[in-house]
């Protein structure tokens, strides 16, 4: 398929086209041009700063003053925030916050907290959930929509480490059942790698992207991140046939 | 029915309490109660400019409010003056201005007392109408523009994310607060109507566990207030709104005891 043909790709959702976002002057991310398809992730990584979140924000419509274009094929969205500051004055609770973009009955809502392993805190006041349990409300609140596009900003942060993995495993599920898009920022390259379709490097700017291998195997990449996460990331696609010596030179065996 | 004073002043005063319920905890969760003195305030203006050009008060106050409302945004945008400090500048020269422009009206005699704290006399068969029309109608717009207002109180991004239009509820709701204290001035006064928005509101979130139920907990002490205050203020011949304040005060001090209850029943 040729790349003008993907633009008008039915199954994309979300096309970004160099886009970029400044504030006072200084931009924080550049030059982005990504897209994200029915059923497929695409995992956004990169250091602190390095403008994954703005990417997404750009890419769901928050951030409106923008360098280049988004296309935007798709109304119903689910986002899980980064950072979500909730005033904790507002009498809310669980059940009111699944409900707070989109009305849903109650087997909808009793199905996503089930999913995401909350169920139990239906009725608690929001200002009185942890850290985890909080981050797994978020997800469902953002599943139980049912959208075509989910947008996830580290959405396991804070979750104990079993709890870390069968989240992941939700997502993936989800994807396939919903066949929806998904567009996920994640710092664990080691979960996440495994379901991902297409990996963008950011860091300012695209640094590289493709497939978790490409992506692995770029130099940039690796001087981004290190020797170690590029054989972490390349774990689940091939075998090394090759030793990597100090300066970063490949070394057949 | 309403040929007497005093039926007239209840009825125009349960209409206001239905409104300034559901606002009120808007006002509160969205932090706006100086937005809502700044807009009071302005409104003495509103009044005056009424008087001069023979205009019903209520549309002149809701004209003005609103354009005091539309610079406070402009203002926002264009300095670099912190919200709080463009609150007070607009709130205190609407209001000097407002009373230097009554200065020079020599020829229409103002009860100002009953401007700033409200009269029940002065409350007319017109003003019933408007109160309950006007009322609805503002009732009506904020249960449209809930969801997206609720959700971009609750967390603006979210909502902007998933396609909800927070700057537009906002921008309608800002109409609404120059809306309901076009309505109520006559009942309170412009020095209280703040106190009608909040103080119920206050009581109600001390009480309640979800959004809705501190809507309705809300409106139920103002309406009490209301009736409390209405039947004071005549028994004690005392202004109106000072009367319907103090009775949703004491109604707020009640509320704490329950707040002490529930935090026993937790341990």
């Amino acid at each position: 398929m040729s790349r003008n043909n993907m633009s008008t790709n039915q199954n994309v959702l979300v096309k970004l086209n160099e886009a970029g976002f400044s504030l006072d002057n200084k931009w924080l991310v550049k030059g982005v041009s990504l897209q994200v398809e029915k059923g497929k992730i695409v995992t956004l990584i990169g250091p602190n700063g390095s403008g994954k979140s703005t990417t997404a924000k750009i890419a769901l419509g928050i951030y409106k003053k923008i360098d280049g274009t988004v296309e935007k094929y798709t109304n119903k969205v689910g986002y899980v925030p980064q950072k979500i500051s909730i005033d904790w004055t507002l009498p809310l609770r669980v059940n009111d916050f699944m409900v707070l973009t989109e009305n849903l009955n109650k087997e909808t809502i009793d199905e996503a907290l089930s999913l995401t392993g909350v169920i139990h805190l239906k009725d608690k006041n929001l200002g009185d959930l942890s850290g985890g349990e909080f981050q797994r409300v978020l997800l469902a609140r953002a599943i139980s929509k049912k959208p075509e596009l989910l947008v996830l900003d580290e959405p396991v942060q804070g979750v104990d480490y079993t709890g870390e993995i069968a989240l992941y495993k939700l997502i993936k599920k989800i994807t396939d059942e919903l066949n929806c898009g998904i567009l996920l920022i994640s710092h664990d390259l080691h979960t996440v790698m495994s379901a991902t379709d297409h990996v963008v490097c950011l860091n300012g700017h695209v640094c590289c992207s493709g497939s978790p291998m490409d992506v692995a195997k770029n130099n940039e990449y690796k001087a981004l991140f290190g020797e170690q996460a590029s054989e972490i990331l390349s774990r689940y696609e091939h075998r090394h046939d090759h030793i990597h010596t100090d300066e970063g030179e490949i070394k057949k065996n | 029915m309403f040929d007497d004073f005093f039926i007239r002043a209840l009825v125009a005063g349960i209409g206001v309490a239905f409104v300034t319920g559901p606002l009120g905890c808007f006002v509160i969760w969205r932090r706006l109660s100086y937005f809502g003195d700044t807009l009071a305030h302005s409104a003495l203006l509103g009044v005056t400019l009424a008087f001069t050009m023979e205009f019903n008060i209520a549309l002149s106050v809701f004209i003005i409010s609103s354009l005091i409302a539309l610079t406070l945004i402009q203002l926002q945008k264009k300095t670099n003056l912190p919200g709080d400090a463009l609150l007070g500048l607009l709130a205190h020269s609407s209001l000097a201005v407002g009373l230097v422009v009554i200065g020079f009206l020599t020829f229409i005699r103002f009860d100002i007392m009953g401007l700033l704290f409200g009269d029940i006399l002065a409350v007319t068969v017109d003003d019933l109408l408007i109160i309950w029309i006007g009322g609805a109608l503002i009732l009506l717009i904020l249960k449209l523009i809930w969801k997206p207002l609720f959700a971009s109180t609750v967390n603006y991004e979210l909502a902007e994310a998933e396609g909800l239009n927070p700057e537009r509820a906002k921008a309608i709701f800002t109409i609404l607060m120059a809306a309901i204290i076009a309505i109520s001035i006559k009942m309170v006064g412009l020095l209280l109507i703040t106190g009608m928005l909040i103080i119920p509101a206050a009581m109600a979130r001390n009480i309640s566990t979800s959004p809705q139920s501190m809507v309705i907990y809300s409106i139920i002490g103002g309406l009490l207030a209301v009736i409390l205050g209405l039947f004071s203020s005549l028994e004690f011949n005392t202004s109106s709104g000072p009367s319907i304040i103090s009775a949703a005060l004491l109604l707020f001090i009640l509320s704490l005891f329950r707040i002490k209850q529930s935090i026993k029943l937790k341990n």
